[in-house]
Order: structure tokens, then C-alpha cells, then sequence
């Protein structure tokens, strides 16, 4: 696709996305103060991310797939998965979206096109060649989107798929998000090409792909550099490697603590750990949600009182997700044993 | 019906699927490198491909490929090669229809070979079986005859579920009848290979001609063995193995894996909790000792279990 810049109208959506997002997450921060052991086991919010999950997905068509992490609350959000259902899984309900199986780490929405999301760094990347495979097959023009972090660039996992789906020309794009850390280390601590200052992209280079960097948190260059990659797999000219840097607003996820303890959200690694408030704070100051919504209103295309009003609209419709999933009731005890085989 | 060859019966399984189901893939290493070879010949090189040594992602393609609604068949040679990628076989294949709360199905056959007993040392000779059975979510074949594992491929592969197809290197050319037109072997159905009134024997792939052939010894001491072969561990057919010790009151079970990681310890298990007050004697168990397989011949044949020990065991509970 020429990366051609969205329509207004296209814009708006993209920011209402990228709101709906953030406010969710905050939400479900919100829930381990509000209401403590609501929210079990481990939580990974995508808050400093919304803008390169917002871009990525705007190209998504019917037919298309996405398979992502454990950090995985934004991009069903996006491809219009109901927030009622998400929360309600997030807490356990048997409205949730995978019936309070699956918890926080595993939503899936198959009617979305969102159709997996492993919790074991880097194992969703070979899933998500074989959908393309399947799509390869089909030859429908449907393109996958495969989200994983710069964590699972290290995974063999990673290396094996990237090769195979470059020897059969996959239609697939690889999206990194790169947040600069896996979990408490430094991309420069574990990753030879972030080391020696190069971008994570360059790992392209070694499976004849191309290899992309962009700034993740802009959604219109996400847009266009995604948007490249997909029209390019959608011609069967096969994958592409977009770096998407990213910076995670908040820590990797709660804590992890033995029962009795209230989970709760440390502040980020890099104050916690590395002690860098002002790299923290910088980040802050690029939030991209602010920052694009500034973007909208300063060209005109979003006035503020409409901004405004999106951010209150987008608020109850989150508050209406947190009462729904308070409301609803634990699932029944024989459902634990329903789905481990067709 | 042919006499065919155990290894050719898994090829004509595979056939018999991929000619009435084009949602069948069949992939793997070393696999269709030439347009003449006969699945790429009869099916495309769309959906058969030759793959680079990458069992995780060999594997996780075939995870993929079957949630988006293809049935693919993973050629991995070797049990072992499973271990490379044991997060996808035993962490992602079997859990996303669960955690999906059944969104999604795993169909995915992945076919390996073990228990290689011929000079194959410490890394190419697992009964890894066992392993596969602890895993909810899995289905786990073990067929032990040509024509079984021509059904029990074909019934693989039409299972909605992710099954581990684990085919005895030792059986690769036991000849057998076959049926020439579709066959399917249900899972969770036992076989009785022989019928008996005395002893109970419990045995799986390799392990039942040998348990047949002790039974044969043992006939002529007048001691009549009943020999089931489960043919699937998962689902297991506890029903038919439970009735015949109610007639026996006695069972041997024998298995090519170490004691501590055989299929055999689970089912002695069952029978105990199930059937103590019918046994007339302890459950025994003949299995391979708890090492790995060493390569010298005489060691190795010293560590597995034989005619000679089943048989043996076979007198001891009925003493």
C-alpha cells in the first residue's frame, strides 16, 4: 500500500481506539485498589503501547488473523471485541470472553479474527505462520498479524519462524513491540544488536525480509510502516519485520505475590530497578495518547469539546465493563472440565 | 486385504485422509525434497512440505494451521525430537481449546517413531509415552499391528484434538493384513490379541508380540494369558483391562519405559484403587529398569524387558 495518511474520519477512529485502550487498562489498574482479589494471578497492561496496537490493526480485514501475548488486552478492544466480556474474563466470569478460562493472559475472540494468545514468550510466533500458512493456502489475500515484545526476539522460537516464513513467503507480519525491557532487563543487557546500538529490525536482515524500525508511539507512521508490510503479504511477496518501540507505562505487570498478599502495580522497572525517574518521566511526557489527541485537535480534525466528549462516552462505556464483570456470576464448577478436548 | 508392512500401513493411512480431506497437510524434515515423491505428487506442495530441523516452529505451525481450520500432520521422525520443542507439544497445542473456553479446536497429528532398541544408545530409544499421557488435552496412540496403525493414523487425524502418534521403531517392517479401503480404528477401544483365564498382560507397542510369544511359552505350561493391548493410552480403555482382571484376579503389565515413567505404573494404579479386593496376587510390573538405554548390545537387551522375564513374572503371580 502506498502508505497513504488515514482519512479524518479514519483518524478519529484511531484515536477513540487508542482511548478505549488506555482507559480500559486503567481500569483494570484501578481494580486492585478498588476491588483487591478480584483480579488473580499475573496482569500486563498495554498502556504506552496503544498507538502502535491502534495502527497495526487499522489495516485489519475480515478474513485477517492477529495472534498476540499475555499482554493482550488492546488488540481484541480494537477489532471490536465486547469490553463487558473482556473484563468479565479478566475477573473470571463465566460471561468472559473465553468462559473465565483463560483469565487476563489468554483472551480470545475467534469471531474477531483474534485467535490466539500464548502466555510463554515467543511460542505464538510459529502459531501465527501456520494461520498464514492456512491463508497462503486459502489464497483469500488474508494477512496475519503476529504481536509479540523484544523479549521473544531471543527465543529460538522466534529465529525458527521468521526463517520458515520467509523460505515459503508467508503472508505475515511480525510486530515487535519494543518497550526496552524484558521485564526487568534491559534490551541492551540481553540483546546483541540493541548492545552494539543497532535496531532490533536488523534481525530481518538474516531471514531476506525487510526489517523495519518505527516509532510505535505515533500511530499514523505505525499505520504506514504496518500498512506497507501487510500490503506486501497480502501480494504474496511474503513477511516483514516491523520494529514498533514502544515504552510501557507502566511495570510489567503486578506483582507476584503468594496468596494473602494484595497484588498491586509497582511503579516501572526503570525507577524500581535502574533508578532512572527522568527516563521514566520522559516517556510520561510522550504519552501518545495525549500527544495524538493534541495532534487531532491542533490540525482541526478532532475539536477538543469533542475530544472531551469521546474521553466521557469512552469512560462509562469502561465503568459499564467494570460493573457488568462485578455482576456476573462465577462459572459453574463443571465447566472446569468441559473443554479439554473437542 | 494386503500383507503389508507396519511403516507402509502409516503411509496409507495418511493417503487414505489426504485423498477425502484436502484440509490435510503432512510436513516435516527430510520430507518430500523432490515433486516425485508420492505425497507431493498426489497432493501439492501446498500442502506438503519439507521443513528446515525446527521442531518448535515445525510444531507451532502446525498449532496455527490447525486453529485456523487445516488438520496437519507433523512428520518428526523421533520421539525425541518432541523434547526440542516440548513447550509446543505439551504448553500450547494442548491448551488453547481450554483456555479459549472451546473457541477453538487443535487438530494436529504429530508422528513420531520410538523406542529404537537397535544400537540407537541413550538419545534415540525413549518410551516417552507416559509423559504425553499426563498431559490433559493430548490423545496419546500406540499402535502395535500394520493394520492398526493404518486406523488409528486415519482416526488421528479425523480427531479434532492434538494427538501424539507414537509408532514402535522396532515394528517398521512386521508385515500384517490391511484393509485396502478406508479403515479407522476407534480410540479408547482395546484388543484382546489373545484370550486367556489365568493372567492378565498388559502390554503396548513392541512389548505385545513379546508378550504374545511368552504367552505362547507359557501355554505349554498350561498357564493361559489374556493379552490386551490398549492401542490408545489416551483415551485409555480401563474397561476392558479391568474386566479381565475381574476374571484373572491376577496382572502383569509391561512396558519398554523405565519403571518410573511407564504407562504400565499408571494402569497398576487403576487396578489397585479399582480392583484390590479381586487380585489374588500383587499387580507386577515388567518394565525397563530406570537407566538410560546403553549402547552395547547385551546391555541394552539386559535393560529391556523380554520373553524370558514376562513369562517369569507370569509364574511368580501365579504362584
Amino acid at each position: 500500500m502506498s502508505p497513504q495518511l488515514p482519512d479524518p474520519q479514519r483518524q478519529i477512529w484511531m484515536f477513540t481506539q487508542m482511548l478505549r485502550i488506555r482507559t480500559f487498562e486503567e481500569r483494570v489498574k484501578r481494580t486492585f485498589t478498588e476491588h483487591p482479589g478480584v483480579i488473580r494471578g499475573h496482569t500486563h497492561l498495554a498502556d504506552g503501547a496503544e498507538a502502535s496496537i491502534v495502527g497495526s490493526l487499522s489495516h485489519f480485514r475480515d478474513g485477517d488473523a492477529a495472534l498476540a501475548t499475555y499482554r493482550c488486552h488492546g488488540y481484541p478492544l480494537v477489532l471490536g471485541s465486547d469490553p463487558k466480556a473482556m473484563m468479565a474474563e479478566i475477573y473470571g466470569r463465566a460471561a468472559g470472553l473465553c468462559k473465565g478460562l483463560g483469565g487476563s493472559m489468554h483472551l480470545t475472540d475467534v469471531t474477531r479474527g483474534f485467535l490466539g494468545t500464548s502466555g510463554i514468550v515467543g511460542a505464538g510466533i510459529p502459531h501465527a505462520a501456520g494461520v498464514a500458512w492456512a491463508a497462503q493456502i486459502r489464497k483469500q489475500g488474508q494477512v496475519v498479524l503476529c504481536f509479540f515484545g523484544d523479549g521473544a526476539s531471543k527465543q529460538g522460537a522466534f529465529h525458527e519462524t521468521l526463517n520458515i516464513a520467509s523460505l515459503w513467503k508467508l503472508p505475515v507480519i511480525f510486530v515487535m513491540e519494543n518497550n526496552g525491557y524484558n521485564v526487568v532487563t534491559t534490551s541492551a543487557q540481553e540483546d546483541a544488536n540493541a548492545a552494539a546500538g543497532e535496531p532490533l529490525s536488523v534481525k530481518a536482515k538474516s531471514y531476506v525480509m525487510p526489517g523495519v524500525t518505527v516509532d510505535g508511539t505515533d500511530p499514523i507512521a505505525v499505520y504506514q510502516a504496518v500498512g506497507a508490510a501487510i500490503e506486501r503479504a497480502r501480494s504474496g511477496q511474503g513477511p516483514t519485520l516491523v520494529e514498533s518501540k514502544v515504552y510501557r507505562l507502566s511495570a510489567h505487570g503486578n506483582i507476584i505475590a503468594p496468596p494473602g498478599v494484595p497484588l498491586h502495580y509497582p511503579e516501572h522497572e526503570a525507577i524500581t530497578v535502574f533508578g532512572k525517574r527522568e527516563e521514566y518521566e520522559a516517556a510520561l511526557r510522550g504519552d501518545p495518547v495525549p500527544r495524538f489527541r493534541g495532534v487531532l485537535v491542533q490540525s482541526g480534525v478532532l475539536p477538543a469539546t469533542e475530544a472531551d466528549n469521546l474521553s466521557a462516552q469512552i469512560a462509562h462505556e469502561m465503568q459499564a465493563a467494570v460493573t457488568f464483570a462485578l455482576n456476573s456470576p462465577f462459572p459453574n464448577l463443571d465447566s472446569a472440565l468441559e473443554y479439554n478436548y473437542a | 486385504m494386503a500383507q503389508i508392512p507396519y511403516i507402509a500401513a502409516i503411509d496409507a493411512g495418511i493417503h487414505q485422509e489426504m485423498r477425502r480431506d484436502a484440509s490435510v497437510l503432512y510436513f516435516g524434515q527430510n520430507l518430500a525434497t523432490t515433486e516425485n515423491h508420492a505425497f507431493v505428487a498426489a497432493y501439492g506442495s501446498d500442502r506438503v512440505r519439507v521443513t528446515p530441523i525446527s521442531e518448535t516452529a515445525e510444531i507451532g505451525i502446525a498449532v496455527g494451521a490447525a486453529m485456523a481450520g487445516f488438520r496437519p500432520v507433523v512428520e518428526l521422525y523421533m520421539a525425541e525430537f518432541m523434547l526440542v520443542a516440548m513447550d509446543q507439544v505439551i504448553n500450547e497445542a494442548p491448551r488453547f481449546r481450554y483456555m479459549s473456553g472451546g473457541q477453538v479446536a487443535v487438530p494436529l497429528v504429530l508422528k513420531a517413531g520410538y523406542g529404537f532398541t537397535a544400537g540407537w544408545a541413550g538419545q534415540h530409544t525413549g518410551s516417552l509415552t507416559a509423559l504425553f499421557m499426563g498431559v490433559p488435552g493430548l490423545k496419546v496412540v500406540v499402535p502395535s499391528t500394520a493394520a492398526d496403525a493404518k486406523g488409528l493414523m486415519a482416526t488421528a487425524i479425523r480427531d479434532d484434538n492434538p494427538v501424539v502418534y507414537l509408532h514402535h521403531y522396532m515394528l517398521t517392517l512386521e508385515a500384517g493384513e490391511v484393509p485396502d479401503d478406508e479403515y479407522l480404528v476407534p480410540f479408547g477401544k482395546a484388543e484382546i490379541r489373545r484370550a486367556g483365564g489365568d493372567v492378565t498382560i498388559v502390554a503396548t507397542g513392541w512389548m505385545v508380540p513379546r508378550a504374545l510369544t511368552a504367552a505362547e511359552q507359557l501355554a505349554k505350561e498350561g498357564i493361559q494369558a489374556e493379552v490386551i493391548d490398549p492401542r490408545t493410552v489416551v483415551p485409555l480403555d480401563l474397561e476392558t483391562i479391568l474386566r479381565s482382571v475381574d476374571k484373572t484376579g491376577r496382572a502383569v503389565l509391561v512396558d519398554q519405559a523405565p519403571r518410573h515413567a511407564s504407562v504400565s505404573a499408571l494402569i497398576a494404579a487403576d487396578i489397585a484403587e479399582h480392583r484390590f479386593g479381586m487380585l489374588k496376587a500383587p499387580v507386577v510390573q515388567v518394565t525397563a529398569a530406570d537407566t538410560t538405554i546403553p549402547y552395547s548390545e547385551p546391555l541394552e537387551a539386559h535393560v529391556i524387558p523380554d520373553e524370558a522375564r514376562i513369562a517369569a513374572a507370569v509364574r511368580r503371580v501365579l504362584k
